[in-house]
């Protein structure tokens, strides 16, 4: 049994088609990520599944139960929004219990529930205070009680720490992390926010366009992508593409930028999804900042002469692009390193890290 | 241009320029003074004249102070001399239009308020196109829908009656009501309706309990244009009501024009301050969220 399964799911608003075709699946206990660019549709997939936005194909089921057409009360889900969405006229306490009343619980429940939930979030002691009284972190622990206390089968946040600054985003998010590690319910959250994906999902699925590009766990997402739309949306600086090809000599199979003149990075130990016709086919070799060494640190590393052109200093570390045949190419060394800007140097490409993706689908091959 | 200021210059510069600051200061107050009188005369006058007899009006000059203060022509406004046949006065009409006014401006703002939250938080299709027909009916001269309104009250069988004039004056300010809450829901973030229907809340639930609660500002914004436009209209009120159903405005008007003998002008100045006090009140009581209210949607609607 799933937790919540999506199937076939297509929404659009008038001619723009929002989502086309998503299928998802989410077990018990996972914490997934909806995570892509602004207009990618998670928002959207979010609203359905709260069944706040209609359907116009395919079905939600929670717990095998088809609620496509099911209220979003009775859905048995809770949901923290990006503005909080407190009630204003309401104090703390008669924003958390909102639902409960509405639900007609008893006297007794609505009160046990409360004191568990605002001690559990340290909001005991705010219960009598307006919205307006309270801190940017205060408002989003209520906003986070008033889902709690409803003890919801799954948990729908949207963007609920793009309106913190960033001291404080740091610090929700840990707490976002402890209280799913406590809880242990299912998650479904929305952002933009890579870090907040890689640092809090189980599984991470994303977005862009209204389709769902990979769906898997952060660590295969980042070291697997799986076209180069994921390569390029994960990482920062984002992974480097560089246009080229394959050939073929003698058995060996190498990338090349041009021709068969050019410096040849030999790919025999890539790790082919499936192996196609592969000889001059037109490919982009994928190799992420931090997989670039200033020094040889295994014996597989491919050795290569390039012109450093520019310099970003972000601190601990230092951003240094290079020139490979007229395509640029980003490295992220410790910034301890003194690099001299219009020279050549050595670097050393991790090929075990490397990704191979077609030209012309852009998918990993 | 090279300048080289020294020290004695610098202080010339310095005089100069408290003097023209001086000259200009006192030129404002001149200009302020001049237009404030020009706008509190004519209170002035009415005030005076109200308190005077007719034998010192007659002698003296419309600006002098009267001898005494003779609240007579006050006491003949609003409740007549006593005797029978065309003594008009205000009191009967003054109720006729508190009868009026309160309903109609209640239905319109809470009219207002529904559609305004409907247009915001409900979103359906062709809605811009409801809104935008509403909006005409801001734009509309209303002696343009004089005669079929006269018709519609007459088939309803409410014309010449005070029912009539809450109906006419509800409908036609439902446009501006609704685009005063229009503009003020718009800046409230739908994501609070959103978690109210995740907590359960229904359509009335959600306005009465979170968005009614908040909308104080526009609510009193509302009012104070639903009470000035109902009752200083002289328009439906002299079109659709005569007699004994008509409201204060008009029986202003009758009792300052039509009345056969002498013109009183003290007692018509009593009339026309007493018909134009209660907007007044509603002015000094909840003025100052007017301003407010008025600019808070404006700006982020």
């Amino acid at each position: 049994m799933k937790t919540l399964r999506i199937e076939d799911l297509s929404k659009n608003f008038g001619t723009t088609e929002v989502l086309k075709k998503i299928n998802l699946e989410i077990d018990e206990g996972n914490f997934l990520v909806l995570l892509g660019p602004s207009g990618c549709g998670k928002s959207t997939l979010l609203n359905i599944i709260a069944g706040l936005e209609t359907i116009n194909e395919g079905n939600v089921y929670i717990d095998d139960y088809n609620v496509s057409k099911v209220e979003p009360k009775d859905r048995n889900i809770a949901m923290v929004f990006q503005s909080y969405a407190l009630y204003p006229s309401m104090n703390v306490k008669e924003n958390m219990i909102f639902g409960l009343k509405q639900a007609k619980a008893s006297k007794e429940k609505i009160k046990e529930q409360l004191k568990k939930v605002s001690s559990f979030l340290k909001v005991d002691e705010l219960l009598n205070r307006k919205p307006s009284q309270l801190s940017g972190g205060q408002r989003q622990r209520v906003a986070i009680g008033r889902a709690l206390v409803r003890e919801p089968r799954i948990f729908l946040f949207d963007e609920p720490l793009s309106n913190l600054d960033a001291k404080l985003r740091v610090e929700m998010r840990r707490e976002i992390k402890k209280l799913h590690q406590t809880l242990k319910t299912t998650v479904v959250y929305v952002t933009h926010d890579q870090t907040e994906a890689m640092s809090l999902g189980t599984k991470i699925a994303i977005m862009n366009q209204g389709v769902i590009q990979q769906n898997d766990t952060p660590e295969i997402i980042y070291n697997k992508p799986s076209s180069t739309f994921v390569a390029d949306f994960i990482g920062s600086p984002s992974m480097n593409l560089i246009k080229g090809k394959i050939i073929k000599k003698s058995d060996q199979f190498s990338f090349v930028v041009e021709d068969s003149n050019s410096t040849q990075i030999p790919i025999n130990n890539y790790n082919f999804d499936n192996k196609i016709e592969l000889d001059s086919k037109e490919v982009y070799f994928g190799i992420r900042p931090e997989h670039i060494y200033y020094k040889k640190s295994n014996e597989n590393d491919f050795e290569i002469k390039l012109k450093a052109e520019l310099s970003e200093y972000i601190g601990n570390e230092q951003i240094i692009t290079f020139n490979y045949s007229d395509q640029e190419i980003l490295a992220k060394f410790p910034s301890t390193v003194k690099i001299e800007i219009n020279k050549e140097m050595n670097l050393y490409f991790d090929l075990s890290q490397i990704s191979l993706f077609d030209k012309n689908s852009k998918k990993r091959i | 241009m090279q300048t080289n200021i020294t020290a004695s210059s610098y202080k010339e510069l310095e005089q100069k320029s408290k003097v023209t600051n001086m000259l200009l200061r006192w030129f404002l107050y001149f200009v302020l003074i001049l237009f404030a009188s020009y706008f509190i005369f004519p209170l002035y006058v009415m005030v005076v004249t109200s308190l005077k007899t007719m034998e010192e009006i007659r002698q003296g000059t419309l600006l002098t102070w009267p001898s005494a203060l003779n609240f007579e022509s006050w006491a003949v406004a609003w409740g007549g001399r006593g005797y029978g046949a065309g003594d008009t006065f205000l009191k009967p009409y003054f109720w006729n239009s508190i009868k009026m006014v309160i309903p109609a401006v209640f239905f319109s703002t809470f009219i207002g308020a529904i559609t305004g939250y409907v247009l915001t938080k409900w979103r359906f299709k062709g809605d811009q196109w409801i809104f935008l027909f509403l909006l005409f009916g801001c734009f509309i001269p209303f002696q343009a829908i004089l005669l079929p309104m006269a018709r519609t009250l007459g088939v309803l069988g409410i014309s010449n009656s005070i029912l009539g004039l809450v109906v006419v004056h509800t409908v036609y300010g439902i446009p501006f009501t609704t685009l005063f809450f229009r503009n003020y829901y718009v800046s409230i973030p739908t994501e609070l309706v959103k978690a109210a229907r995740i907590d359960g809340a229904g359509f009335f639930k959600i306005f009465f309990k979170i968005l009614l609660p908040i909308s104080a500002p526009i609510i009193v914004v509302t009012v104070i244009w639903q009470f000035t436009q109902i009752w200083n209209d002289f328009l439906f009120g002299s079109t659709f009501s005569f007699g004994e159903a008509a409201p204060i405005q008009v029986a202003l008007n009758n009792m300052v024009l039509s009345s056969t003998s002498v013109k009183e002008y003290n007692v018509d100045m009593a009339s026309a301050i007493i018909a134009g006090i209660p907007t007044l009140i509603v002015y000094v009581l909840a003025g100052k969220y007017f301003i407010r209210g008025l600019t808070s949607g404006a700006v982020k609607g």
